[in-house]
């Protein structure tokens, strides 16, 4: 089971921390999203036709969550005891952290589509 | 059998003898207000809380009574406005918050199996603020002086002076107290739960309710601040004439409404997570069975959290922001439902899987969830924004509104009764008199609050204190009244029911066979110390699951049985693993707490009056009440360096830093420093977007960018200078450390001096113009933060020199290093938004 699991993925720790990269990076794209667009609404009277800075920042949001949840898909299949892997050892709750924040990822990378989706299609600032 | 100390029953006498002592609350008519114990106070704090919202359910139907006819006459229109506003107000503040944190107070320690929270005093707090708050809000509306504005409280209306009397203050001020109350207990309860778990009890084993009370707390702590800016703003306006809401002087009513939704719609998650919470512990027991999908339940609860904040802006749909804007709120609006389904088909998969026992405290459960689900169907209706501009400030909103309250909060908040009364009172409660209850509640809130989508539909806005008769709504208005009567009928069913509990037996122990840990203690007996001795835990649902678990508890085979030297201690342990870190001693019963609270809570009470002196001089008599309490009460050195926890284990008795409580609860107080500051720094930008005379001609010189500039150097430098007396004083360099403390607090007193200096010299005028007032708020938040600054580390500078801190015991230090590490933010932030900005723009 340990094939694919690169050497720099297993040494990172997982901590409460970890479990929330992927929401905390929804936040800070729908933030962002929020302010580029009534910045540019307020300030330049209309947004971009190709909202390039608004692109970039989608496509890295979306990257940052796909890694965070593909490293917690590769710790939660670390090897260990039997199921139900609920009980008071190290891997339990590494993988129960990882678990955790995979499904966060999904959630988090759901949020991010449905934030980039209204510019697609309102794309402008009436 | 083993040999093993515990075997002997002399020892465990005579250890129960000591921790009875130890644990006995203080007695007699007077001393009793001083306890501190969490099974006191929680069970004040739920007491008070239940009876604000049996007073706001009075109000409400009163307001019913009047709406049961067309045109009628019963209060006037004036009273009608404080009454919703209270009511609401009331029920959203002093009713479902504190609520949740009181429950928490009480059944917390238990459910890890702690003796007690870290910091027992400052719970202690949080109760007589919120009652002196509360009292002081709620009896307004006997002297025909209650806030008129709605629970949202929109300026302009309630901005001007001559239109809104002092009704407003006393909502802004008396509700500012009571949050100040309410980051108190969130700061308590997460690192509680962080720090308090019993050895063994890894994040993967934490009871679903320790959960959801984290991720609760935290919320807290990002939505209340954002309010308490605004409540700010909102109080130099009217009590200054600081324009940040009137339109005429560059100010903007919106920023009320962005910084008031911001919390005003965490709020709604704030007060529904606790309640599913209780449902995740009671759904087991009676289902027979684990919870299953556990991290889903934390993806749920943490996924909700989140998406809450992006939010706020479906509040204010009709407000004409642009529609790109309104896009995505909607958008967020739609993926909230995702997490919420999740946590309701996880109750429905385990009671589907498991082999239920029908009891009185999950018919509760599953008729809120059932009224929860119809509140979250027309929720989605008017997160759809077309729809929304139909049906806003309508009676479909309350309808919505309610089915969500009474079906996410007020309804599960039964079933927890009915569910705990055992565990803390050792009787159950009637099982006839709460299913009739039930059927009366649920029949009456549907009564109640069915119609109103209809009346709402056919033109009934909200906040009307009246309607003629040819709108053909007074049959729905008329059904909506009965139901109300119906609904408080069944509350007073619930009331008797807790009326005759102290005349009933005294049941068995753990009478539902539940398997968490805090069904572990006896209520039965006399006994205040929370556990008998802290476990050692290794499954989700110990006592089911953990051999003798129950019998080892009892006699004290577990960490800490005795409390040899007559101290409240409890076990801290690590954040991850829960392995033991050290042992902690808890404040005793006090009175300082509760004297605190009323200097404070005279700050804010006076300000109403305008009594400004008198005011200044409770905030220095709170002040001196809180050195007082720090210097007496905390970071003691111990006699020893370590003691014994039992099975060959000793734990240090002082530690510093972060595996300390005392540091989390500043570092999480800062988070909510550094929010409040947010919402300030936001109202600058927000301003600036908004508007293109922002700054305004002529003044967008000011304040310069010498003083500002000043003003940030000093404040970099104090905090450069308080991190290496803490990394100096580490490594014994104490009169090192002294000197630098003290270079620090002159460093300080240069930002105090320049941060004010910039708008001071440059001549602003707060009342002219928003753009001044900002400015000044701004550098007068950062100014009074360097001036804390000085306390502390004049604080830090008399404990070393009195000898209570050296390199090994440095606690202070530690601490007050944190809290630079947020001045150093707030001072970059500030200064250079005043001083830089408005140049590059
Ligand atoms: C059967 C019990 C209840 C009844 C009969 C009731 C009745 C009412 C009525 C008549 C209004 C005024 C609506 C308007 O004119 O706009 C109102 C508003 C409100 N209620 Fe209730 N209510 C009940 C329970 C609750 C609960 C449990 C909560 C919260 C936990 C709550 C929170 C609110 C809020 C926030 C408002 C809005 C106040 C405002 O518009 O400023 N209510 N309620
Ligand atoms: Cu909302």
């Amino acid at each position: 089971m340990k094939r694919g699991l690169p050497g720099w993925a297993r040494r990172l720790r997982v901590t409460l921390w970890t479990l929330i990269v992927p929401p905390t990076t929804w936040a800070v794209h729908f933030l962002f999203s929020y302010l580029w667009a009534s910045i540019s609404c307020a300030k330049v009277g209309a947004f971009a036709t190709v909202p390039v800075l608004f692109l970039i920042g989608t496509i890295l949001a979306l990257i940052v969550i796909a890694a965070s949840g593909w490293i917690a898909w590769m710790q939660s299949r670390t090897p260990g005891d039997a199921p139900p892997h609920q009980d008071s050892t190290d891997v339990d709750r590494l993988r129960f952290l990882a678990k955790s924040t995979l499904l966060l990822s999904g959630l988090s990378f759901v949020g991010v589509v449905f934030t980039a989706l209204p510019v697609v299609f309102i794309g402008d600032c009436r | 059998m083993s040999l093993h100390a515990q075997d002997d029953p002399e020892l465990r006498r005579a250890q129960e003898e000591r921790l009875r002592a130890v644990w006995a609350p203080p007695q007699g008519l007077f001393l009793r207000w001083s306890d501190t114990n969490n099974d006191r106070v929680g069970v004040w704090y739920t007491l008070t809380a239940f009876a604000f919202m049996l007073f706001a359910g009075v109000l409400a139907l009163i307001m019913r009574t009047q709406l049961a006819a067309p045109d009628n006459d019963l209060v006037s229109a004036n009273t009608f406005n404080q009454l919703f506003t209270l009511h609401g107000s009331m029920m959203m503040f002093l009713f479902a918050v504190p609520m949740f944190e009181a429950v928490s107070i009480l059944i917390l320690p238990q459910l890890l199996g702690a003796r007690d929270l870290p910091f027992p005093r400052l719970s202690a707090f949080g109760y007589w603020s919120f009652l002196i708050g509360g009292v002081f809000v709620s009896g307004s509306i006997f002297f025909n002086a209650a806030p008129d504005g709605g629970w949202f409280m929109y300026p302009p209306l309630t901005t001007r002076t001559d239109l809104s009397g002092l009704g407003a203050d006393i909502w802004m001020l008396g509700l500012s107290f009571i949050e100040v109350s309410s980051v108190a207990a969130a700061v308590e309860l997460i690192v509680g739960v962080l720090k308090c778990r019993p050895p063994g009890m890894r994040l993967n084993l934490m009871p679903l309710y320790a959960w959801y009370i984290l991720v609760v707390a935290v919320m807290i702590l990002f939505a209340f601040p954002p309010l308490i800016a605004g409540d700010i703003l909102f109080e130099m306006e009217r009590l200054l004439n600081w324009p940040f809401f009137d339109a005429s002087r560059g100010g903007d009513p919106l920023l009320w409404q962005h910084l008031f939704w911001i919390f005003g719609h965490p709020e709604v998650y704030i007060i529904f997570l606790p309640s599913i919470a209780l449902f995740a512990m009671l759904v087991p027991t009676f289902a027979r069975r684990h919870l299953l999908g556990y991290p889903w339940i934390v993806l749920a609860a943490v996924g909700t959290a989140f998406l809450s904040f992006g939010l706020w802006v479906h509040h204010m749909f009709t407000t004409g922001l642009p529609k790109i804007s309104l896009a995505f709120f909607s958008a967020a609006s739609e993926a909230v439902v995702i997490p919420t389904g999740v946590q309701i088909f996880v109750f429905i998969a385990t009671l589907w899987a498991g082999r239920v026992v029908w009891s009185t405290p999950l018919l509760f459960a599953s008729g809120s969830l059932a009224i929860f689900v119809i509140g979250g169907l027309t929720g989605v209706m008017v997160a759809v924004a077309p729809f929304d501009w139909q049906a806003h400030d309508t009676y479909f909103v309350v309808a919505h509104l309610h089915y969500v309250l009474i079906g996410g909060t007020l309804m599960p908040l039964f079933a927890g009764l009915y569910y705990y009364w055992p565990m803390i009172t050792g009787k159950k409660l009637s099982d006839r008199l709460g299913r009739t209850a039930f059927w009366m509640l649920f029949i009456g809130a549907n009564l109640t609050f069915f119609p109103m989508h209809f009346s709402g539909l056919e033109g009934m806005p909200r906040r009307v204190f009246t309607y003629p008769a040819e709108l053909g709504i007074g049959g729905l208005n008329l059904a909506s009244t009965l139901g109300a009567y119906l609904f408080a009928a069944g509350v007073a069913v619930i009331c008797v029911d807790l009326a005759l509990s102290p005349r009933r037996a005294v049941g068995k122990r753990n009478p539902w066979d539940a398997g968490t840990l805090e069904w572990v203690e006896d209520p039965g007996d006399d006994t205040h110390w929370g556990v008998r001795c802290v476990p050692l835990v290794t499954s989700r649902y110990p006592l089911w699951d953990q051999k003798d678990f129950v019998k080892k508890v009892d006699e004290g085979r577990f960490f800490l049985p005795d409390a040899e030297e007559g101290r409240r201690e409890t076990i801290v342990t690590t954040v991850l693993d829960a392995r033991p870190l050290s042992v902690i001693r808890l404040g005793t019963p006090s009175f300082k707490p509760m004297l605190t609270s009323v200097a404070l809570g005279g700050v804010f009470i006076l300000t109403t009056y305008h009594l400004y002196w008198a005011a200044l001089v409770c905030g220095f008599a709170t002040l001196a009440m809180v050195l007082w309490w720090l210097w007496t009460g905390t970071a003691e050195i111990p006699e020893k360096e370590c003691k014994p926890i039992g099975h060959g284990i000793e734990l240090p008795l002082y530690v510093s830093g972060s595996s300390s409580p005392g540091w989390w609860a500043m570092f999480i107080t800062m988070m909510a420093d550094a929010t409040a500051f947010s919402g300030l720094v936001f109202g600058y930008y927000f301003f600036w977007t908004r508007h293109d005379d922002f700054p305004p001609e002529g003044m967008d010189a000011a304040p310069g960018m010498f003083w500002p500039l000043v003003a940030m150097g000093g404040s970099l430098a104090s905090w450069a200078v308080t991190v290496a007396a803490r990394e100096v004083h580490a490594r014994g360099g104490v009169g090192a450390a002294r000197m630098l403390l003290v270079a620090g607090i002159a460093l300080s007193a240069v930002g105090v001096y320049a941060g004010l200096a910039g708008p001071w010299l440059a001549g602003m005028d707060p009342e002219a113009h928003v753009y001044p007032a900002i400015v000044w708020t701004l550098a007068v938040w950062t100014a009074a933060h360097s001036g804390v600054a000085i306390i502390m580390m004049g604080y830090t500078l008399a404990r070393s020199l009195a000898g209570r801190m050296t390199p090994r015991h440095d606690a202070e230090i530690r601490n007050i290093t944190v809290y630079m590490h947020f001045l150093a933010l707030t001072a970059v932030v500030t200064y250079a938004t005043i001083g830089l900005f408005p140049e590059v723009a």
